[in-house]
Order: structure tokens, then sequence, then C-alpha cells
């Protein structure tokens, strides 16, 4: 239950996208279903803190040992209900603030699919599925920032947050594949309980430092935080959802789901405590001197997940529950006051702080959305920031040994941080008279989810117990070892409650001086996002230096430097390994094969200076025959019938499509000519030595003997040929034959191309001989039944499918070259492609008896009976169809071919 | 017997080559052709010669007798001289269609804008 829903929301972005396509007003319904999978995680949750986590399994390919594996703990079950909870309230928001976009549907599809990328990396157990999810959270992020393509400031942006966290992406797989090494187990859970071994592993330093890239890559720490901002330029729903609530948390997720398994280590603690204290300065610092809303928050957000970091890496018990319970009040007011952002862009037309003025009399609800956002997010008591804020005082206060130096960085930042939620949630709505326009409240979808997440983070900071059992199994999980929340409303006074007074306090005073704090400040001229630019700069220079030099697009250039390594690199192993064999030579030359070998060579060199098409043609043609009588000669009937056959009918084809063609003299000049023949000269040589060395050599004749003893027995024939063709290798020849057959439909495909369905004619005039006529009408019924002869034999004696159908091909073909293409399709009744097809399917079905009982496709089934009539014969009956059907396709659309 | 069959090797495999290393298309194919010719006997003759005994049971026996030809390298070229068809006879066809659209047989005038 709980895996079917983690992955149903895959299902519904297929669902979304033809919902939202055909109904584009019901898209707020969407919103239903994140928000049940919200109920069903909440519930699961109040389960784990009564009974403790669970872990479920979807079988996925059980042979390989893989399965979807989930641990429903409290500290993913928290982020799966954050990431299904704030959906929801994300879609019924796009559901009004991208009505009428006419790529809607996308949007929604996109979302969900980014959905269920999050719980699955919320919830994985499995490192491995735990990487798949997360390169999908990657990737669908790519999708939705990118969502106004034809915007090149949201491409680039798209890209550069994809190239960002998929380098992140790929340093987690790397983790991810050592750490089941070094542990020998790929469960996220069994892995907390080898805690000792990964940490004493030699691995560890470089697995500690790929998972922190992976963590502080997605989460946008410093020195990768650049792309977060640039983001922004998604639509606000998705910044709200992505760039604020869920995706960006991913990292900090992370770092605290793989505490248990690699922290508290001196290389884990300072790394995450330093990126964390650099990112929340960095981030609060330039988060006040931005205007436009969507930067303000943007930055702010940096710096929120720099706090996050520098929690985790402070590690305590406090810290911890600490960390978590900002990460809901963040999750809340973050959420909402980028809502309300979207809210002022779309009624308003602007983000600029410094435009919009006392907007709280014509929109109430939503200032007082932002309103409750900002307080909560300047850590007001009775709000969840503060309960949040607080705790981390409280927690870096006792952590620290001789100074407390991140507590101090934290209420500098704390400070910068608050001011930022009042420009983006106070500002805007107070100040003198609003604007001249008519500007109005949205309707409810636009509205009640900033309004829900707001009154969240405050009903929770009136009653933080109501958290208390959440915070504390999600605590428990990231540190191992159980903790209990204790979250309260009053602690009496302590050092942090005096310190928050003087954040709020400073928060108010530096309201006063934002102008001056804004313009006056000092701003960094390059940053590490230049440093990005200016590899990737390099990068593409490098490229375009290199691919021209590589890439010449000339086919005889590809072919020439393949070969000149081949002959070179085996060339050299074989002179060096092996060795040219002395072994003796085991088959005496008889006085024929001298002359069939003379025949083969002469064909080739004919073939090679052949001045006119018709005698390169016929000297293949020689070629082949002479390689078909090896065949013969040699203990392979097989193989020389279906050479004979081939050879016929490639002559045929050759003759064909030659009639189109001029001369054949030379083009290039001598000394190319003389370049290649020394190349070729070499190919040869090297082949003629390969052949030597591997004929000479004796090898075991295991495979030989298998095929032998088993061919009577099990497959029932004793054409062994046959037998491996179509029962132990069945698989592969059914392969071969959908090639062929796609080789068949290119052909008529490419012919087709020539412009519109001509009327089919003869373009070649049929013979007017009438002997060869009369010939031909004999001889095709009788070629026919010596195909059907083939292929009936061919499990016992040689023969078969392959051979059968090209005898029949042959038979209509000559049938077509007596009495036209026109007649010959007469005589065939279907279609050429309809042979084809019917063949295909024969030799599918054929595999299915087995599947029946279980076994697997394609297996042999031989039903006891009066007469052996096997599966594979069945299938040699599809062989026979497909190849007939696909040389008649060739040989008729070729004929007709003007 | 190996010698002279690989000697028919080579030089199957030098033709071919060379004919691919040409600007015709119609020497391309025919290249390829050699080739396929060339790889099927080097495969055949790498597994083995065995004159004059296929890998067939006599009617009504149950074991095959030594020596027999290898089958398992027979049934490799049996399918690759089957497809070996199909692909040449692709490529003819794509040759045909190529020379008619560039108007030109010439492999070097392909890559030029027309």
């Amino acid at each position: 239950m709980a895996g079917v829903l983690i992955l149903s929301p895959f299902v519904v972005a297929i669902g979304a996208a033809w919902l939202v396509s055909r109904y584009p007003q019901r898209a707020g319904m969407l919103a239903v279903w994140p928000l049940a999978i919200a109920a069903f995680f909440g519930r699961e949750l109040g389960g784990v803190v009564a009974r403790g986590p669970r872990h479920v399994e979807l079988p996925w390919a059980p042979s390989l040992g893989l399965s979807l594996a989930f641990n429903l703990d409290g500290l993913g079950l928290l982020f799966a209900t954050l990431i299904a909870g704030i959906g929801g309230l994300i879609v019924l928001y796009a559901s009004r603030y991208l009505a009428g976009h006419r790529q809607a549907a996308r949007f929604y599809a996109w979302l969900f699919a980014f959905m269920g990328a999050m719980l699955g990396v919320a919830l994985s157990d499995n490192v491995l599925t735990l990487f798949v999810f997360w390169e999908l959270t990657g990737f669908t992020s790519f999708l939705l920032i990118g969502f106004d393509h034809e915007r090149a400031e949201a491409r680039s942006a798209a890209l550069q947050a994809l190239i960002v966290t998929g380098a992140g992406g790929l340093a987690l797989l790397g983790a991810g594949l050592l750490l089941v090494d070094v542990s020998g187990t790929a469960s996220l859970s069994a892995m907390a309980a080898q805690r000792s071994t990964i940490v004493a592993s030699p691995f560890y330093p470089a697995i500690a430092v790929l998972v922190l890239l992976a963590a502080f890559t997605k989460s946008a720490q410093v020195p990768f935080h650049f792309w977060l901002p640039n983001a922004m330029a998604a639509p606000t729903p998705v910044s709200a959802y992505l760039h604020s609530a869920t995706m960006v948390k991913a990292g900090v997720y992370l770092v605290a789901r793989m505490t248990p398994a690699l922290g508290s280590t001196a290389i884990w603690t300072s790394a995450v405590t330093a990126a964390g204290a650099v990112t929340m300065l960095v981030g609060a610092y330039r988060a006040v001197q931005e205007t436009d809303l969507k930067r303000i928050l943007a930055y702010s957000t940096l710096s929120a997940l720099g706090v996050l970091m520098l929690l985790l890496g402070v590690g305590t018990r406090e810290a911890i529950v600490a960390a978590l319970v900002y990460l809901v009040a963040h999750a809340c007011y973050k959420g909402a006051l980028f809502l309300v952002a979207g809210i002022l862009d779309h009624e308003t037309g602007s983000r600029d702080i410094t435009a919009l003025a006392g907007l709280r009399r014509s929109m109430p609800i939503t200032a007082f959305a932002g309103g409750a956002a900002a307080v909560s997010m300047a850590g007001v008591p009775l709000t969840l920031g503060f309960v949040g804020k607080d705790g981390a005082y409280d927690a870096l206060q006792h952590a620290a040994a001789w100074f407390p130096w991140p507590l101090v960085l934290i209420v500098v930042a704390s400070i910068l941080l608050g001011l930022a939620g009042s420009l983006a949630g106070v500002l805007p709505f107070w100040g003198a008279a609003a604007p001249t326009h008519d500007v109005h409240d949205p309707g409810w979808p636009l509205w009640a989810p900033p309004v829900v997440l707001a009154i969240g983070g405050l009903a929770a900071g009136v009653a933080p117990s109501l958290l208390d059992g959440v915070v504390g199994a999600a605590a428990s999980a990231a540190a191992g070892v159980p903790i209990d929340a204790g979250l309260r409303l009053w602690h009496g006074v302590t050092p942090a409650l005096l310190l928050s007074g003087l954040t709020l306090a400073a928060i108010t005073l530096g309201y006063r001086l934002r102008d001056t704090l804004r313009t006056r400040t000092w701003k960094a001229g390059y940053g590490t996002e230049e440093v990005y630019e200016g590899a990737l700069a390099l990068l593409n220079a490098l490229s375009r230096t290199l691919a021209p030099a590589l890439h010449s697009a000339s086919l005889r250039t590809y072919v020439f430097v393949i070969v000149a390594w081949t002959v070179l690199i085996g060339g050299t192993v074989l002179l060096t390994d092996i060795g040219p064999s002395a072994a003796a030579l085991h088959t005496s030359v008889a006085f024929h094969d001298v002359f069939i070998v003379a025949v083969i060579i002469g064909g080739a060199v004919s073939a090679t200076f052949a001045q006119s098409t018709m005698t390169a043609v016929l000297s293949l043609g020689a070629v082949g025959y002479g390689v078909a009588t090896v065949f013969l000669g040699f203990g392979a009937p097989d193989l020389a019938m279906t050479q004979f056959s081939v050879e016929t009918l490639t002559v045929l084809i050759y003759v064909l499509v030659f009639r189109h063609f001029r001369g054949m003299g030379a083009i290039s000049p001598g000394f190319v000519r003389i370049r290649d023949g020394l190349t070729a000269g070499a190919v040869g040589l090297f082949i003629g030595a390969l052949v030597l060395s591997v004929a000479t050599t004796e090898t075991a004749p295991r495979l030989r003997e298998y095929f032998a003893e088993l061919g009577p027995t099990l497959g029932h024939g004793r054409n062994i040929v046959n037998v491996i063709l179509v029962d132990f290798r069945g698989f592969d020849t059914l392969a071969e034959i959908t090639v062929l057959a796609t080789a068949a439909i290119g052909v008529r495909a490419l012919l087709g191309l020539a412009g519109p369905d001509r009327s089919r004619q003869d373009a070649v005039d049929p013979a007017t001989s009438p002997v060869f006529r009369t010939a031909a009408r004999l001889l095709m019924p009788l070629l026919l039944m010596f195909a059907v002869f083939l292929l009936l034999r061919g499990h016992n004696e040689p023969g078969g499918g392959f051979v059968g159908g090209l005898v029949a091909a042959a038979a209509f073909a000559l049938y077509s070259l007596a009495f036209g293409v026109q007649r010959a399709r007469q005589a065939l009744l279907v279609h050429p492609l309809t042979l084809l097809g019917a063949g295909l399917l024969i030799a599918l079905v054929s595999g299915l008896p087995a599947v029946l009982q279980g076994r697997p496709f394609l297996t042999a089934v031989w039903p006891s009976g009066p007469i052996a009539l096997g599966t594979p014969v069945v299938f040699d009956l599809g062989v026979f169809l497909v190849v007939a059907g696909v040389v008649l396709m060739m040989i008729f659309s070729l004929a007709e071919e003007t | 017997m190996e010698l002279l069959l690989a000697l028919a090797s080579g030089v199957l495999y030098a033709a071919g080559i060379y004919l691919m290393l040409r600007r015709r298309l119609v020497q391309l194919i025919i290249g390829l052709g050699l080739l396929s010719n060339g790889t099927n006997l080097l495969i055949f003759t790498a597994g083995g010669l065995t004159r004059g005994r296929p890998p067939v049971l006599a009617e009504g026996t149950a074991v095959l007798q030594q020596p027999y030809a290898d089958p398992v390298p027979q049934a490799l070229v049996l399918t690759a001289i089957v497809i070996g068809f199909g692909l040449l006879a692709f490529s003819l066809v794509l040759a045909h269609r190529v020379h008619d659209t560039v108007g030109s047989d010439d492999v070097d005038d392909l890559g030029r804008d027309g």
C-alpha cells in the first residue's frame, strides 16, 4: 500500500497531462491526490511515533535480488508528509496561477513526476534507488525551471541547475557504490549498523566527500549556491515548491540520513559546519541587498539551508531537534512568502519591493498571509519560527566548547533573515497610499495555500508540543539513537530567549535602515558562478577545437582509422601473444579445393578492378558460389544451400538496382589508390594470419559436444544446426528475423519516399522468350514444393526455414521475371508485408505455450502424440514466412521502381 | 587447406576494404558484399574444418559419429548469410535513393550542401 502510494504520482503525472489538456478548468481537482497521500503519510508518522519505523518492499527484479525497498521512519515520513502536503497546496495554487497557459498540461505532468521522485528520495531504503530518484528530481526540476522554454534565461538557468546538481548526483552514485562495497549492503538502514566498519575503511574519506558533494550541490551550499537564485526563472509555484519547501532540502535530508552511518567524524562535522555557516551568512547578506521579491526569498532560502547544515554539522541532540523544527517552520513560512510573491506579481505585475506599497487595504487576505509568514520568519514568540530559532540558539550555546562562534554567526544571520522576511512579507503591504490601479485579493485557490501554510506556522508555534512526537521520531532517525524532542512553549528566561529578544530589536532597527543596508553595502563583483561559467566556456572551446579533427564526416576516413587501428593493435597481439602458429595444418588439400579458392580469389580481384557494374556483380556472384562450395565440401550443407539461394537473389537485386548507376571508373588520384591498396593489403595479411592462427589452435570441444548430444534428445531433431537455430538459440533467431523484417520495411519506405504512391507498374520488361516463360511456369510449382519440403525436413535433414523461405521467394522472383511483377503479385495472393507479419506473429506465438507452462519464452514444447510436432517446428514456419516475405517485398518494390 | 582458406579470407577482406575506401557508392556496396563473404568464411574456417561430415545424425542412430563438422559456427554463419543479404539489399536501395536525390554517385559529394 505504502509502496504503491509512493510511486503513484508517476501514474498521476500521466493522468494529469490528459485531464488538464481535456478539461483545463478542472486542474485544481488534482490537488486532492497529494493531499490524500499526505494524510496517509501523516497517519503513518503517527504509527512510527507509537510503534517505530516500518519497512516495505515492492518486488522489482527478483532474479537480480533487486527490490524497491522503502523505509518508513520518522525522518523519511516527515519529509514525505511535507512534500505531499505542500505539493497539494501548490497544485491548487497553480490551477489558478497557470490557468489558460497553453502548456499547463505539461506543467502538471512534470510537477507530479517531481513529487514522485521526491517521495522516492525521502523514503528509499536502497542506496541505488535513492540515486535513481535523486537524479529524477534533478531531471524533473530541469524541466520545471525551464518551463518557459522560450526565454533564454529560463533555459540557461535550467541547464545550470541540471549540470550542478547532476554532477552531485554522479558523486552520490560513486558514494553509493563505495558504500555497498565497504558495508556489504545496499540498505541505508543496515548501513547505519555498519558505522564502525565504514568509518574505519580506507574509502571513508572518499565516501564522505562524495556524499557531501551531492548534498551541497543539491542544497545549494557555497560554493555551489549560484544556481538557486537563477532557478527563480521558474514559474512561482515551482519556486515555492522546489526551491523552498522540498527539493533544495534533499541535500539536508541526505546529510541527516547519512549521519548515523557516516557522521560524527572530524571531516564530516567540520565540512558540514563550515559549508553551512558560510552559506548561512552569504545568503542572508545577499538577501537584504535585493529588490526583487523572488530573489530576496531565494537568497534567504540559501541562508536557511545553511542554518540547517550548520545545525546538522554541530550534530548534538538539541541541534538535530532544532534543525528539524527549523526545517518545518521554514517550509511553512517560505512556501507562504513565495506564494504571496506570486500573488503580488500576478495581480500587480511587479515583484519590485521599491515599487510595491500600501497593498494591505486592497488585498487584506494576502497581506495577512504575508505578515503571518514574515512574523514566523523573524522568530516572534508564539510562532513555529520562534521555536526553531530559539532551539537553534540554545543548541549552539550548549554545544560550544570555548567560544560559541556558530552562535554569533547564527544571530547575525537570523537578524538579516528576519529583515528579508519583513521586506518580502510586510513591506509591500505597509506604507503610503495604494497604487492607483485597481488591485484586489485573488480567487481562493490562490490565497488559500499561503494562508494555510502561514496559519500552520502560527498554530504549531502556539502549541509546539503537537510536533513533539513527530520531531522526536525524525530526530531519532537522524541521530541513530532515540531522542525525546521536548518542545515547549516556555523554557524560562534563558540566554537563548534574551538573544531572541535582541534579534527582534535588531530586525526592527534594520527595517528602518533597509534602504541604507541595500544600497550602501559591499557587493562582490565575482563569485563562484564566474568560475563555473569559465570552466564551461573552456570545455566548449576545447570541444570546438577537437571535434572537427575527430569528426571529419567522411565515411572513408572513419573506415581508414578503424581498419588501421584494428590491424595495428590486433596485429601486434597476434605477433607477440599468440605468435604465428606452428601447429600442423589439419586438413589436407584436394585438387578441386585449389580450383574453388582460385575462383574466390579471382572473383574478388575481378570485382575490385571491374570497369562495369555488371562485371562487378558477376564477380561477386562467383565469390559467393565459391564460398558456398567450400561450405558444401566441409560438412555444412545447410550453409551451402542458403548461400546458393542468397547469391542468386543477391545478383537479381544488384541488377535491379545497378541499372540506375553509371560506370565504375576510378575517381581518386593514383597515390590515394596506392595508399588504400597498402591499407587493404595489410588488412588482408592480418585477417589471413588471424584465420590461420585460430583455425590451427585446438579448442575444447565442449560446446560442439553439448549440442551434438542434446540436439537429438532435448531438441527432437537430427540436424543439429537447425536445432540450434530454432530451439537453443531461438530467441536470437527471433531477433534476427525481426532485423530482416525491419530491413525490408526500410527498403519499401525508402522507395516510397520518391513520391506519392504511384500506380504499380512493371519497370522491368518481362522476358519474352517462350522457352523461358514455359520453363518458369513449370518450375514455379516445383520450386514451391521444394521449398515446403526443405522446411518440413529441416529439423532432421539439411534444410529449414531460412533456405526454404529463400527458395520460395526465388520461385516467385523467377515468375516475376517471366511474366512481370503484377502477375507474380497476383500469384502470391497476399501482399508480401502480410506474409512477413504473419511469419513474425507465428514465430512469437510459438514461444507462448512455454510461457503458459510457466517456463521461459520460446522454450521448446513437444506435445506427446503420433506426429512429432513441437513448437520449434512452428517457429521454423514463422522464419520461413518472414524470409519469403522479406525477399519478395524487396524484389517486387525494386522491380516496380522506375 | 586452412592455409588456402586463410588466403581466401585475407583476399576477400583486402578487396572489400579497398573498395570501401573508394568514392563511388557502387564500389562501396560491392566492397560490403565481399567483406560479408570474407567474414562468413573467416568464422567458418576459424571454427575448424572437417571434410564431408555434416552435423546431422543418420536416421535411426542416437549418437553423432566422430568426427563431425562443428555445428556452432555453422549456426552463426547461417543467420549471418541471411542478415548479410538484408543488409546488402538495404544499403543498395539506400545508395540508389541517395544517388537519385544528390544526383551523384561520389560519396564525397554527400557532405556538401546541395
